[in-house]
């Protein structure tokens, strides 16, 4: 009782919060875009016409899937150096990411290719653009378009994920924390001061995630630009109704389950 | 002496499962009422119930569930209340899943098409009876999938109790692991655990959805 919130004793450390959060969006970025780039290839794998290697990925999906990120860094951590191969926290913390998101990329870009229609791809080999001309123009950056959203969720929660490498010491924001809350024994401010910032860096990816699209998906861009012209030529039409609620159309709503539905599955 | 893995190692863990799964109801029970007042005031025409809940939706999305525990953990105590792990890991994972399941219902029901909404007010049904009669009821099928699905994320994130000391599947492993250093054997034990948890709800989640068929309607 008689507690008060006080961050004064905090303030010679920010230099320290910094080098955290500098070394969580590091981890972050290598995880994302090593992840993402052997998602793909899991997806396309998955895809193919072998059958051993069609249930070998899917095996691997599931199986990083349905365990606990913790379960799996102490698994990689503890357990492999328990088999005689060491590894520094670091390394160890990010291969941990890399398999996790691989395994959620993949299912999500599977997804995306999946939602590419036979039709395109029939007319892509009549025109006689090769295996990976269609693979690469055809279906993999339409799809990607289609399910970045979902993919830039997935890339928030491996951010937050990141904090569960505090477990096996690795030295980013929530083990600074940690480590902070210890000497200074202001617990609660401390942890009040990192979720700030984890919620910066959140923004800060999201608008990373935002930027990139735009500048990846020359088609959003286009369209989007078409849209404004279109509105300034004539008034925008007053909708007859309004219930308040339904304020954004049914088909962003529909948009928004599957997205979420892409992150929580 | 270090021992080996036996029986007896097994049935703890057989047995802190029960406690996962108590932790896993308890965050979902309570995260599904306090999601179910999100999704309401997130839906709200008016600006000051609405807006909030926005911000509210965001900071809880935007912080990892372990800084949420610390917080929830480490804050009550030193305000005087010494909280059981269970009682604090059950409150912040209780936020966590009342904003993430908050969000997903709120797209179900803005999903309802808007004609739905027009009719109910033909009929003079207030907007309460428009929620309860007409638009829950369909929402509620559409949002079965990912609310499953999310279920599985809940288990998959009890593990994290692990570190305020809640003996769960985790925990247990990590209690043996220490007493016989075999770190591979138990955390893979602990992951098939965990699999066998996961797994039907993810593939009963995955044939609800492709039975909606959500993506080609």
């Amino acid at each position: 009782m008689g507690f008060s919130l006080n961050f004064a004793p905090l303030a010679p450390y920010w230099p320290v919060f910094l080098t955290g959060a500098w070394l969580t969006l590091k981890m972050t970025t290598v995880a994302i875009v090593v992840g993402v780039s052997i998602g793909t290839l899991i997806a396309f794998l998955k895809r193919g016409s072998n059958r051993a290697i069609s249930k070998a990925c899917s095996a691997y999906i599931e199986a990083v899937r349905n365990t606990p990120f913790l379960v799996q860094i102490f698994l990689l951590y503890f357990g492999l150096a328990s088999l005689g191969i060491h590894m520094p926290t670091f390394a160890a913390a990010v291969l941990a990411m890399i398999i996790n998101i691989a395994a959620y990329a993949a299912e999500i870009i599977r997804a995306g290719l999946e939602s590419v229609p036979k039709g395109q791809i029939e007319a892509a080999e009549c025109l006689g653009l090769s295996r990976w001309r269609i693979a690469w123009h055809v279906m993999l950056q339409p799809s990607i378009e289609r399910v970045y959203p979902a993919l830039t969720s997935q890339f928030l929660l491996m951010m937050q994920a990141s904090a569960m490498a505090s477990q096996i010491s690795a030295e980013e924001l929530t083990a600074i924390a940690n480590t902070v809350q210890s000497d200074t024994f202001r617990s609660l401010e401390t942890y009040i001061v990192v979720a700030f910032m984890y919620l910066a860096l959140s923004i800060l990816v999201k608008l990373l995630a935002w930027g990139f699209g735009e500048y990846l998906f020359k088609r959003r861009r286009i369209i989007r630009r078409a849209a404004m012209e279109a509105a300034r030529r004539r008034p925008p039409a007053t909708p007859p109704f309004q219930p308040g609620v339904a304020a954004t159309a049914a088909a962003t709503g529909v948009n928004t389950t599957n997205t979420t539905n892409g992150s929580a599955s | 002496m270090i021992g080996s893995f036996s029986w007896g190692h097994f049935f703890y863990l057989v047995q802190s499962i029960w406690w996962t799964l108590v932790l896993s109801g308890l965050a979902f029970i309570l995260g599904s009422i306090g999601g179910f007042g999100v999704m309401l005031a997130r839906i709200s025409p008016r600006r000051w119930l609405w807006m909030p809940t926005l911000v509210y939706i965001e900071c809880i999305q935007g912080i990892p569930l372990l800084i949420l525990l610390f917080i929830v953990y480490f804050g009550l105590s030193v305000y005087g209340f010494a909280l059981p792990a269970l009682v604090a890991a059950g409150l912040a994972m209780m936020v966590y899943t009342s904003a993430y399941l908050g969000d997903i219902w709120r797209g179900c029901v803005e999903a309802m098409p808007r004609p739905q909404w027009e009719a109910a007010e033909c009929l003079s049904l207030t907007r309460w009876q428009t929620l309860r009669l007409v638009i829950i009821p369909q929402a509620f099928r559409l949002s079965l999938p990912p609310t499953v699905g999310f279920l599985v994320q809940v288990i998959k994130m009890t593990s994290l109790a692990s570190v305020i000391g809640f003996i769960e599947l985790t925990r247990a492993g990590q209690i043996i692991n220490n007493s016989i250093f075999q770190p591979f054997l138990i955390f893979s034990l602990v992951g098939a655990f965990y699999f066998v948890l996961c797994y039907p709800l993810s593939r009963w989640s995955e044939s609800m959805e492709n039975k909606l068929n959500v993506s080609n309607r």
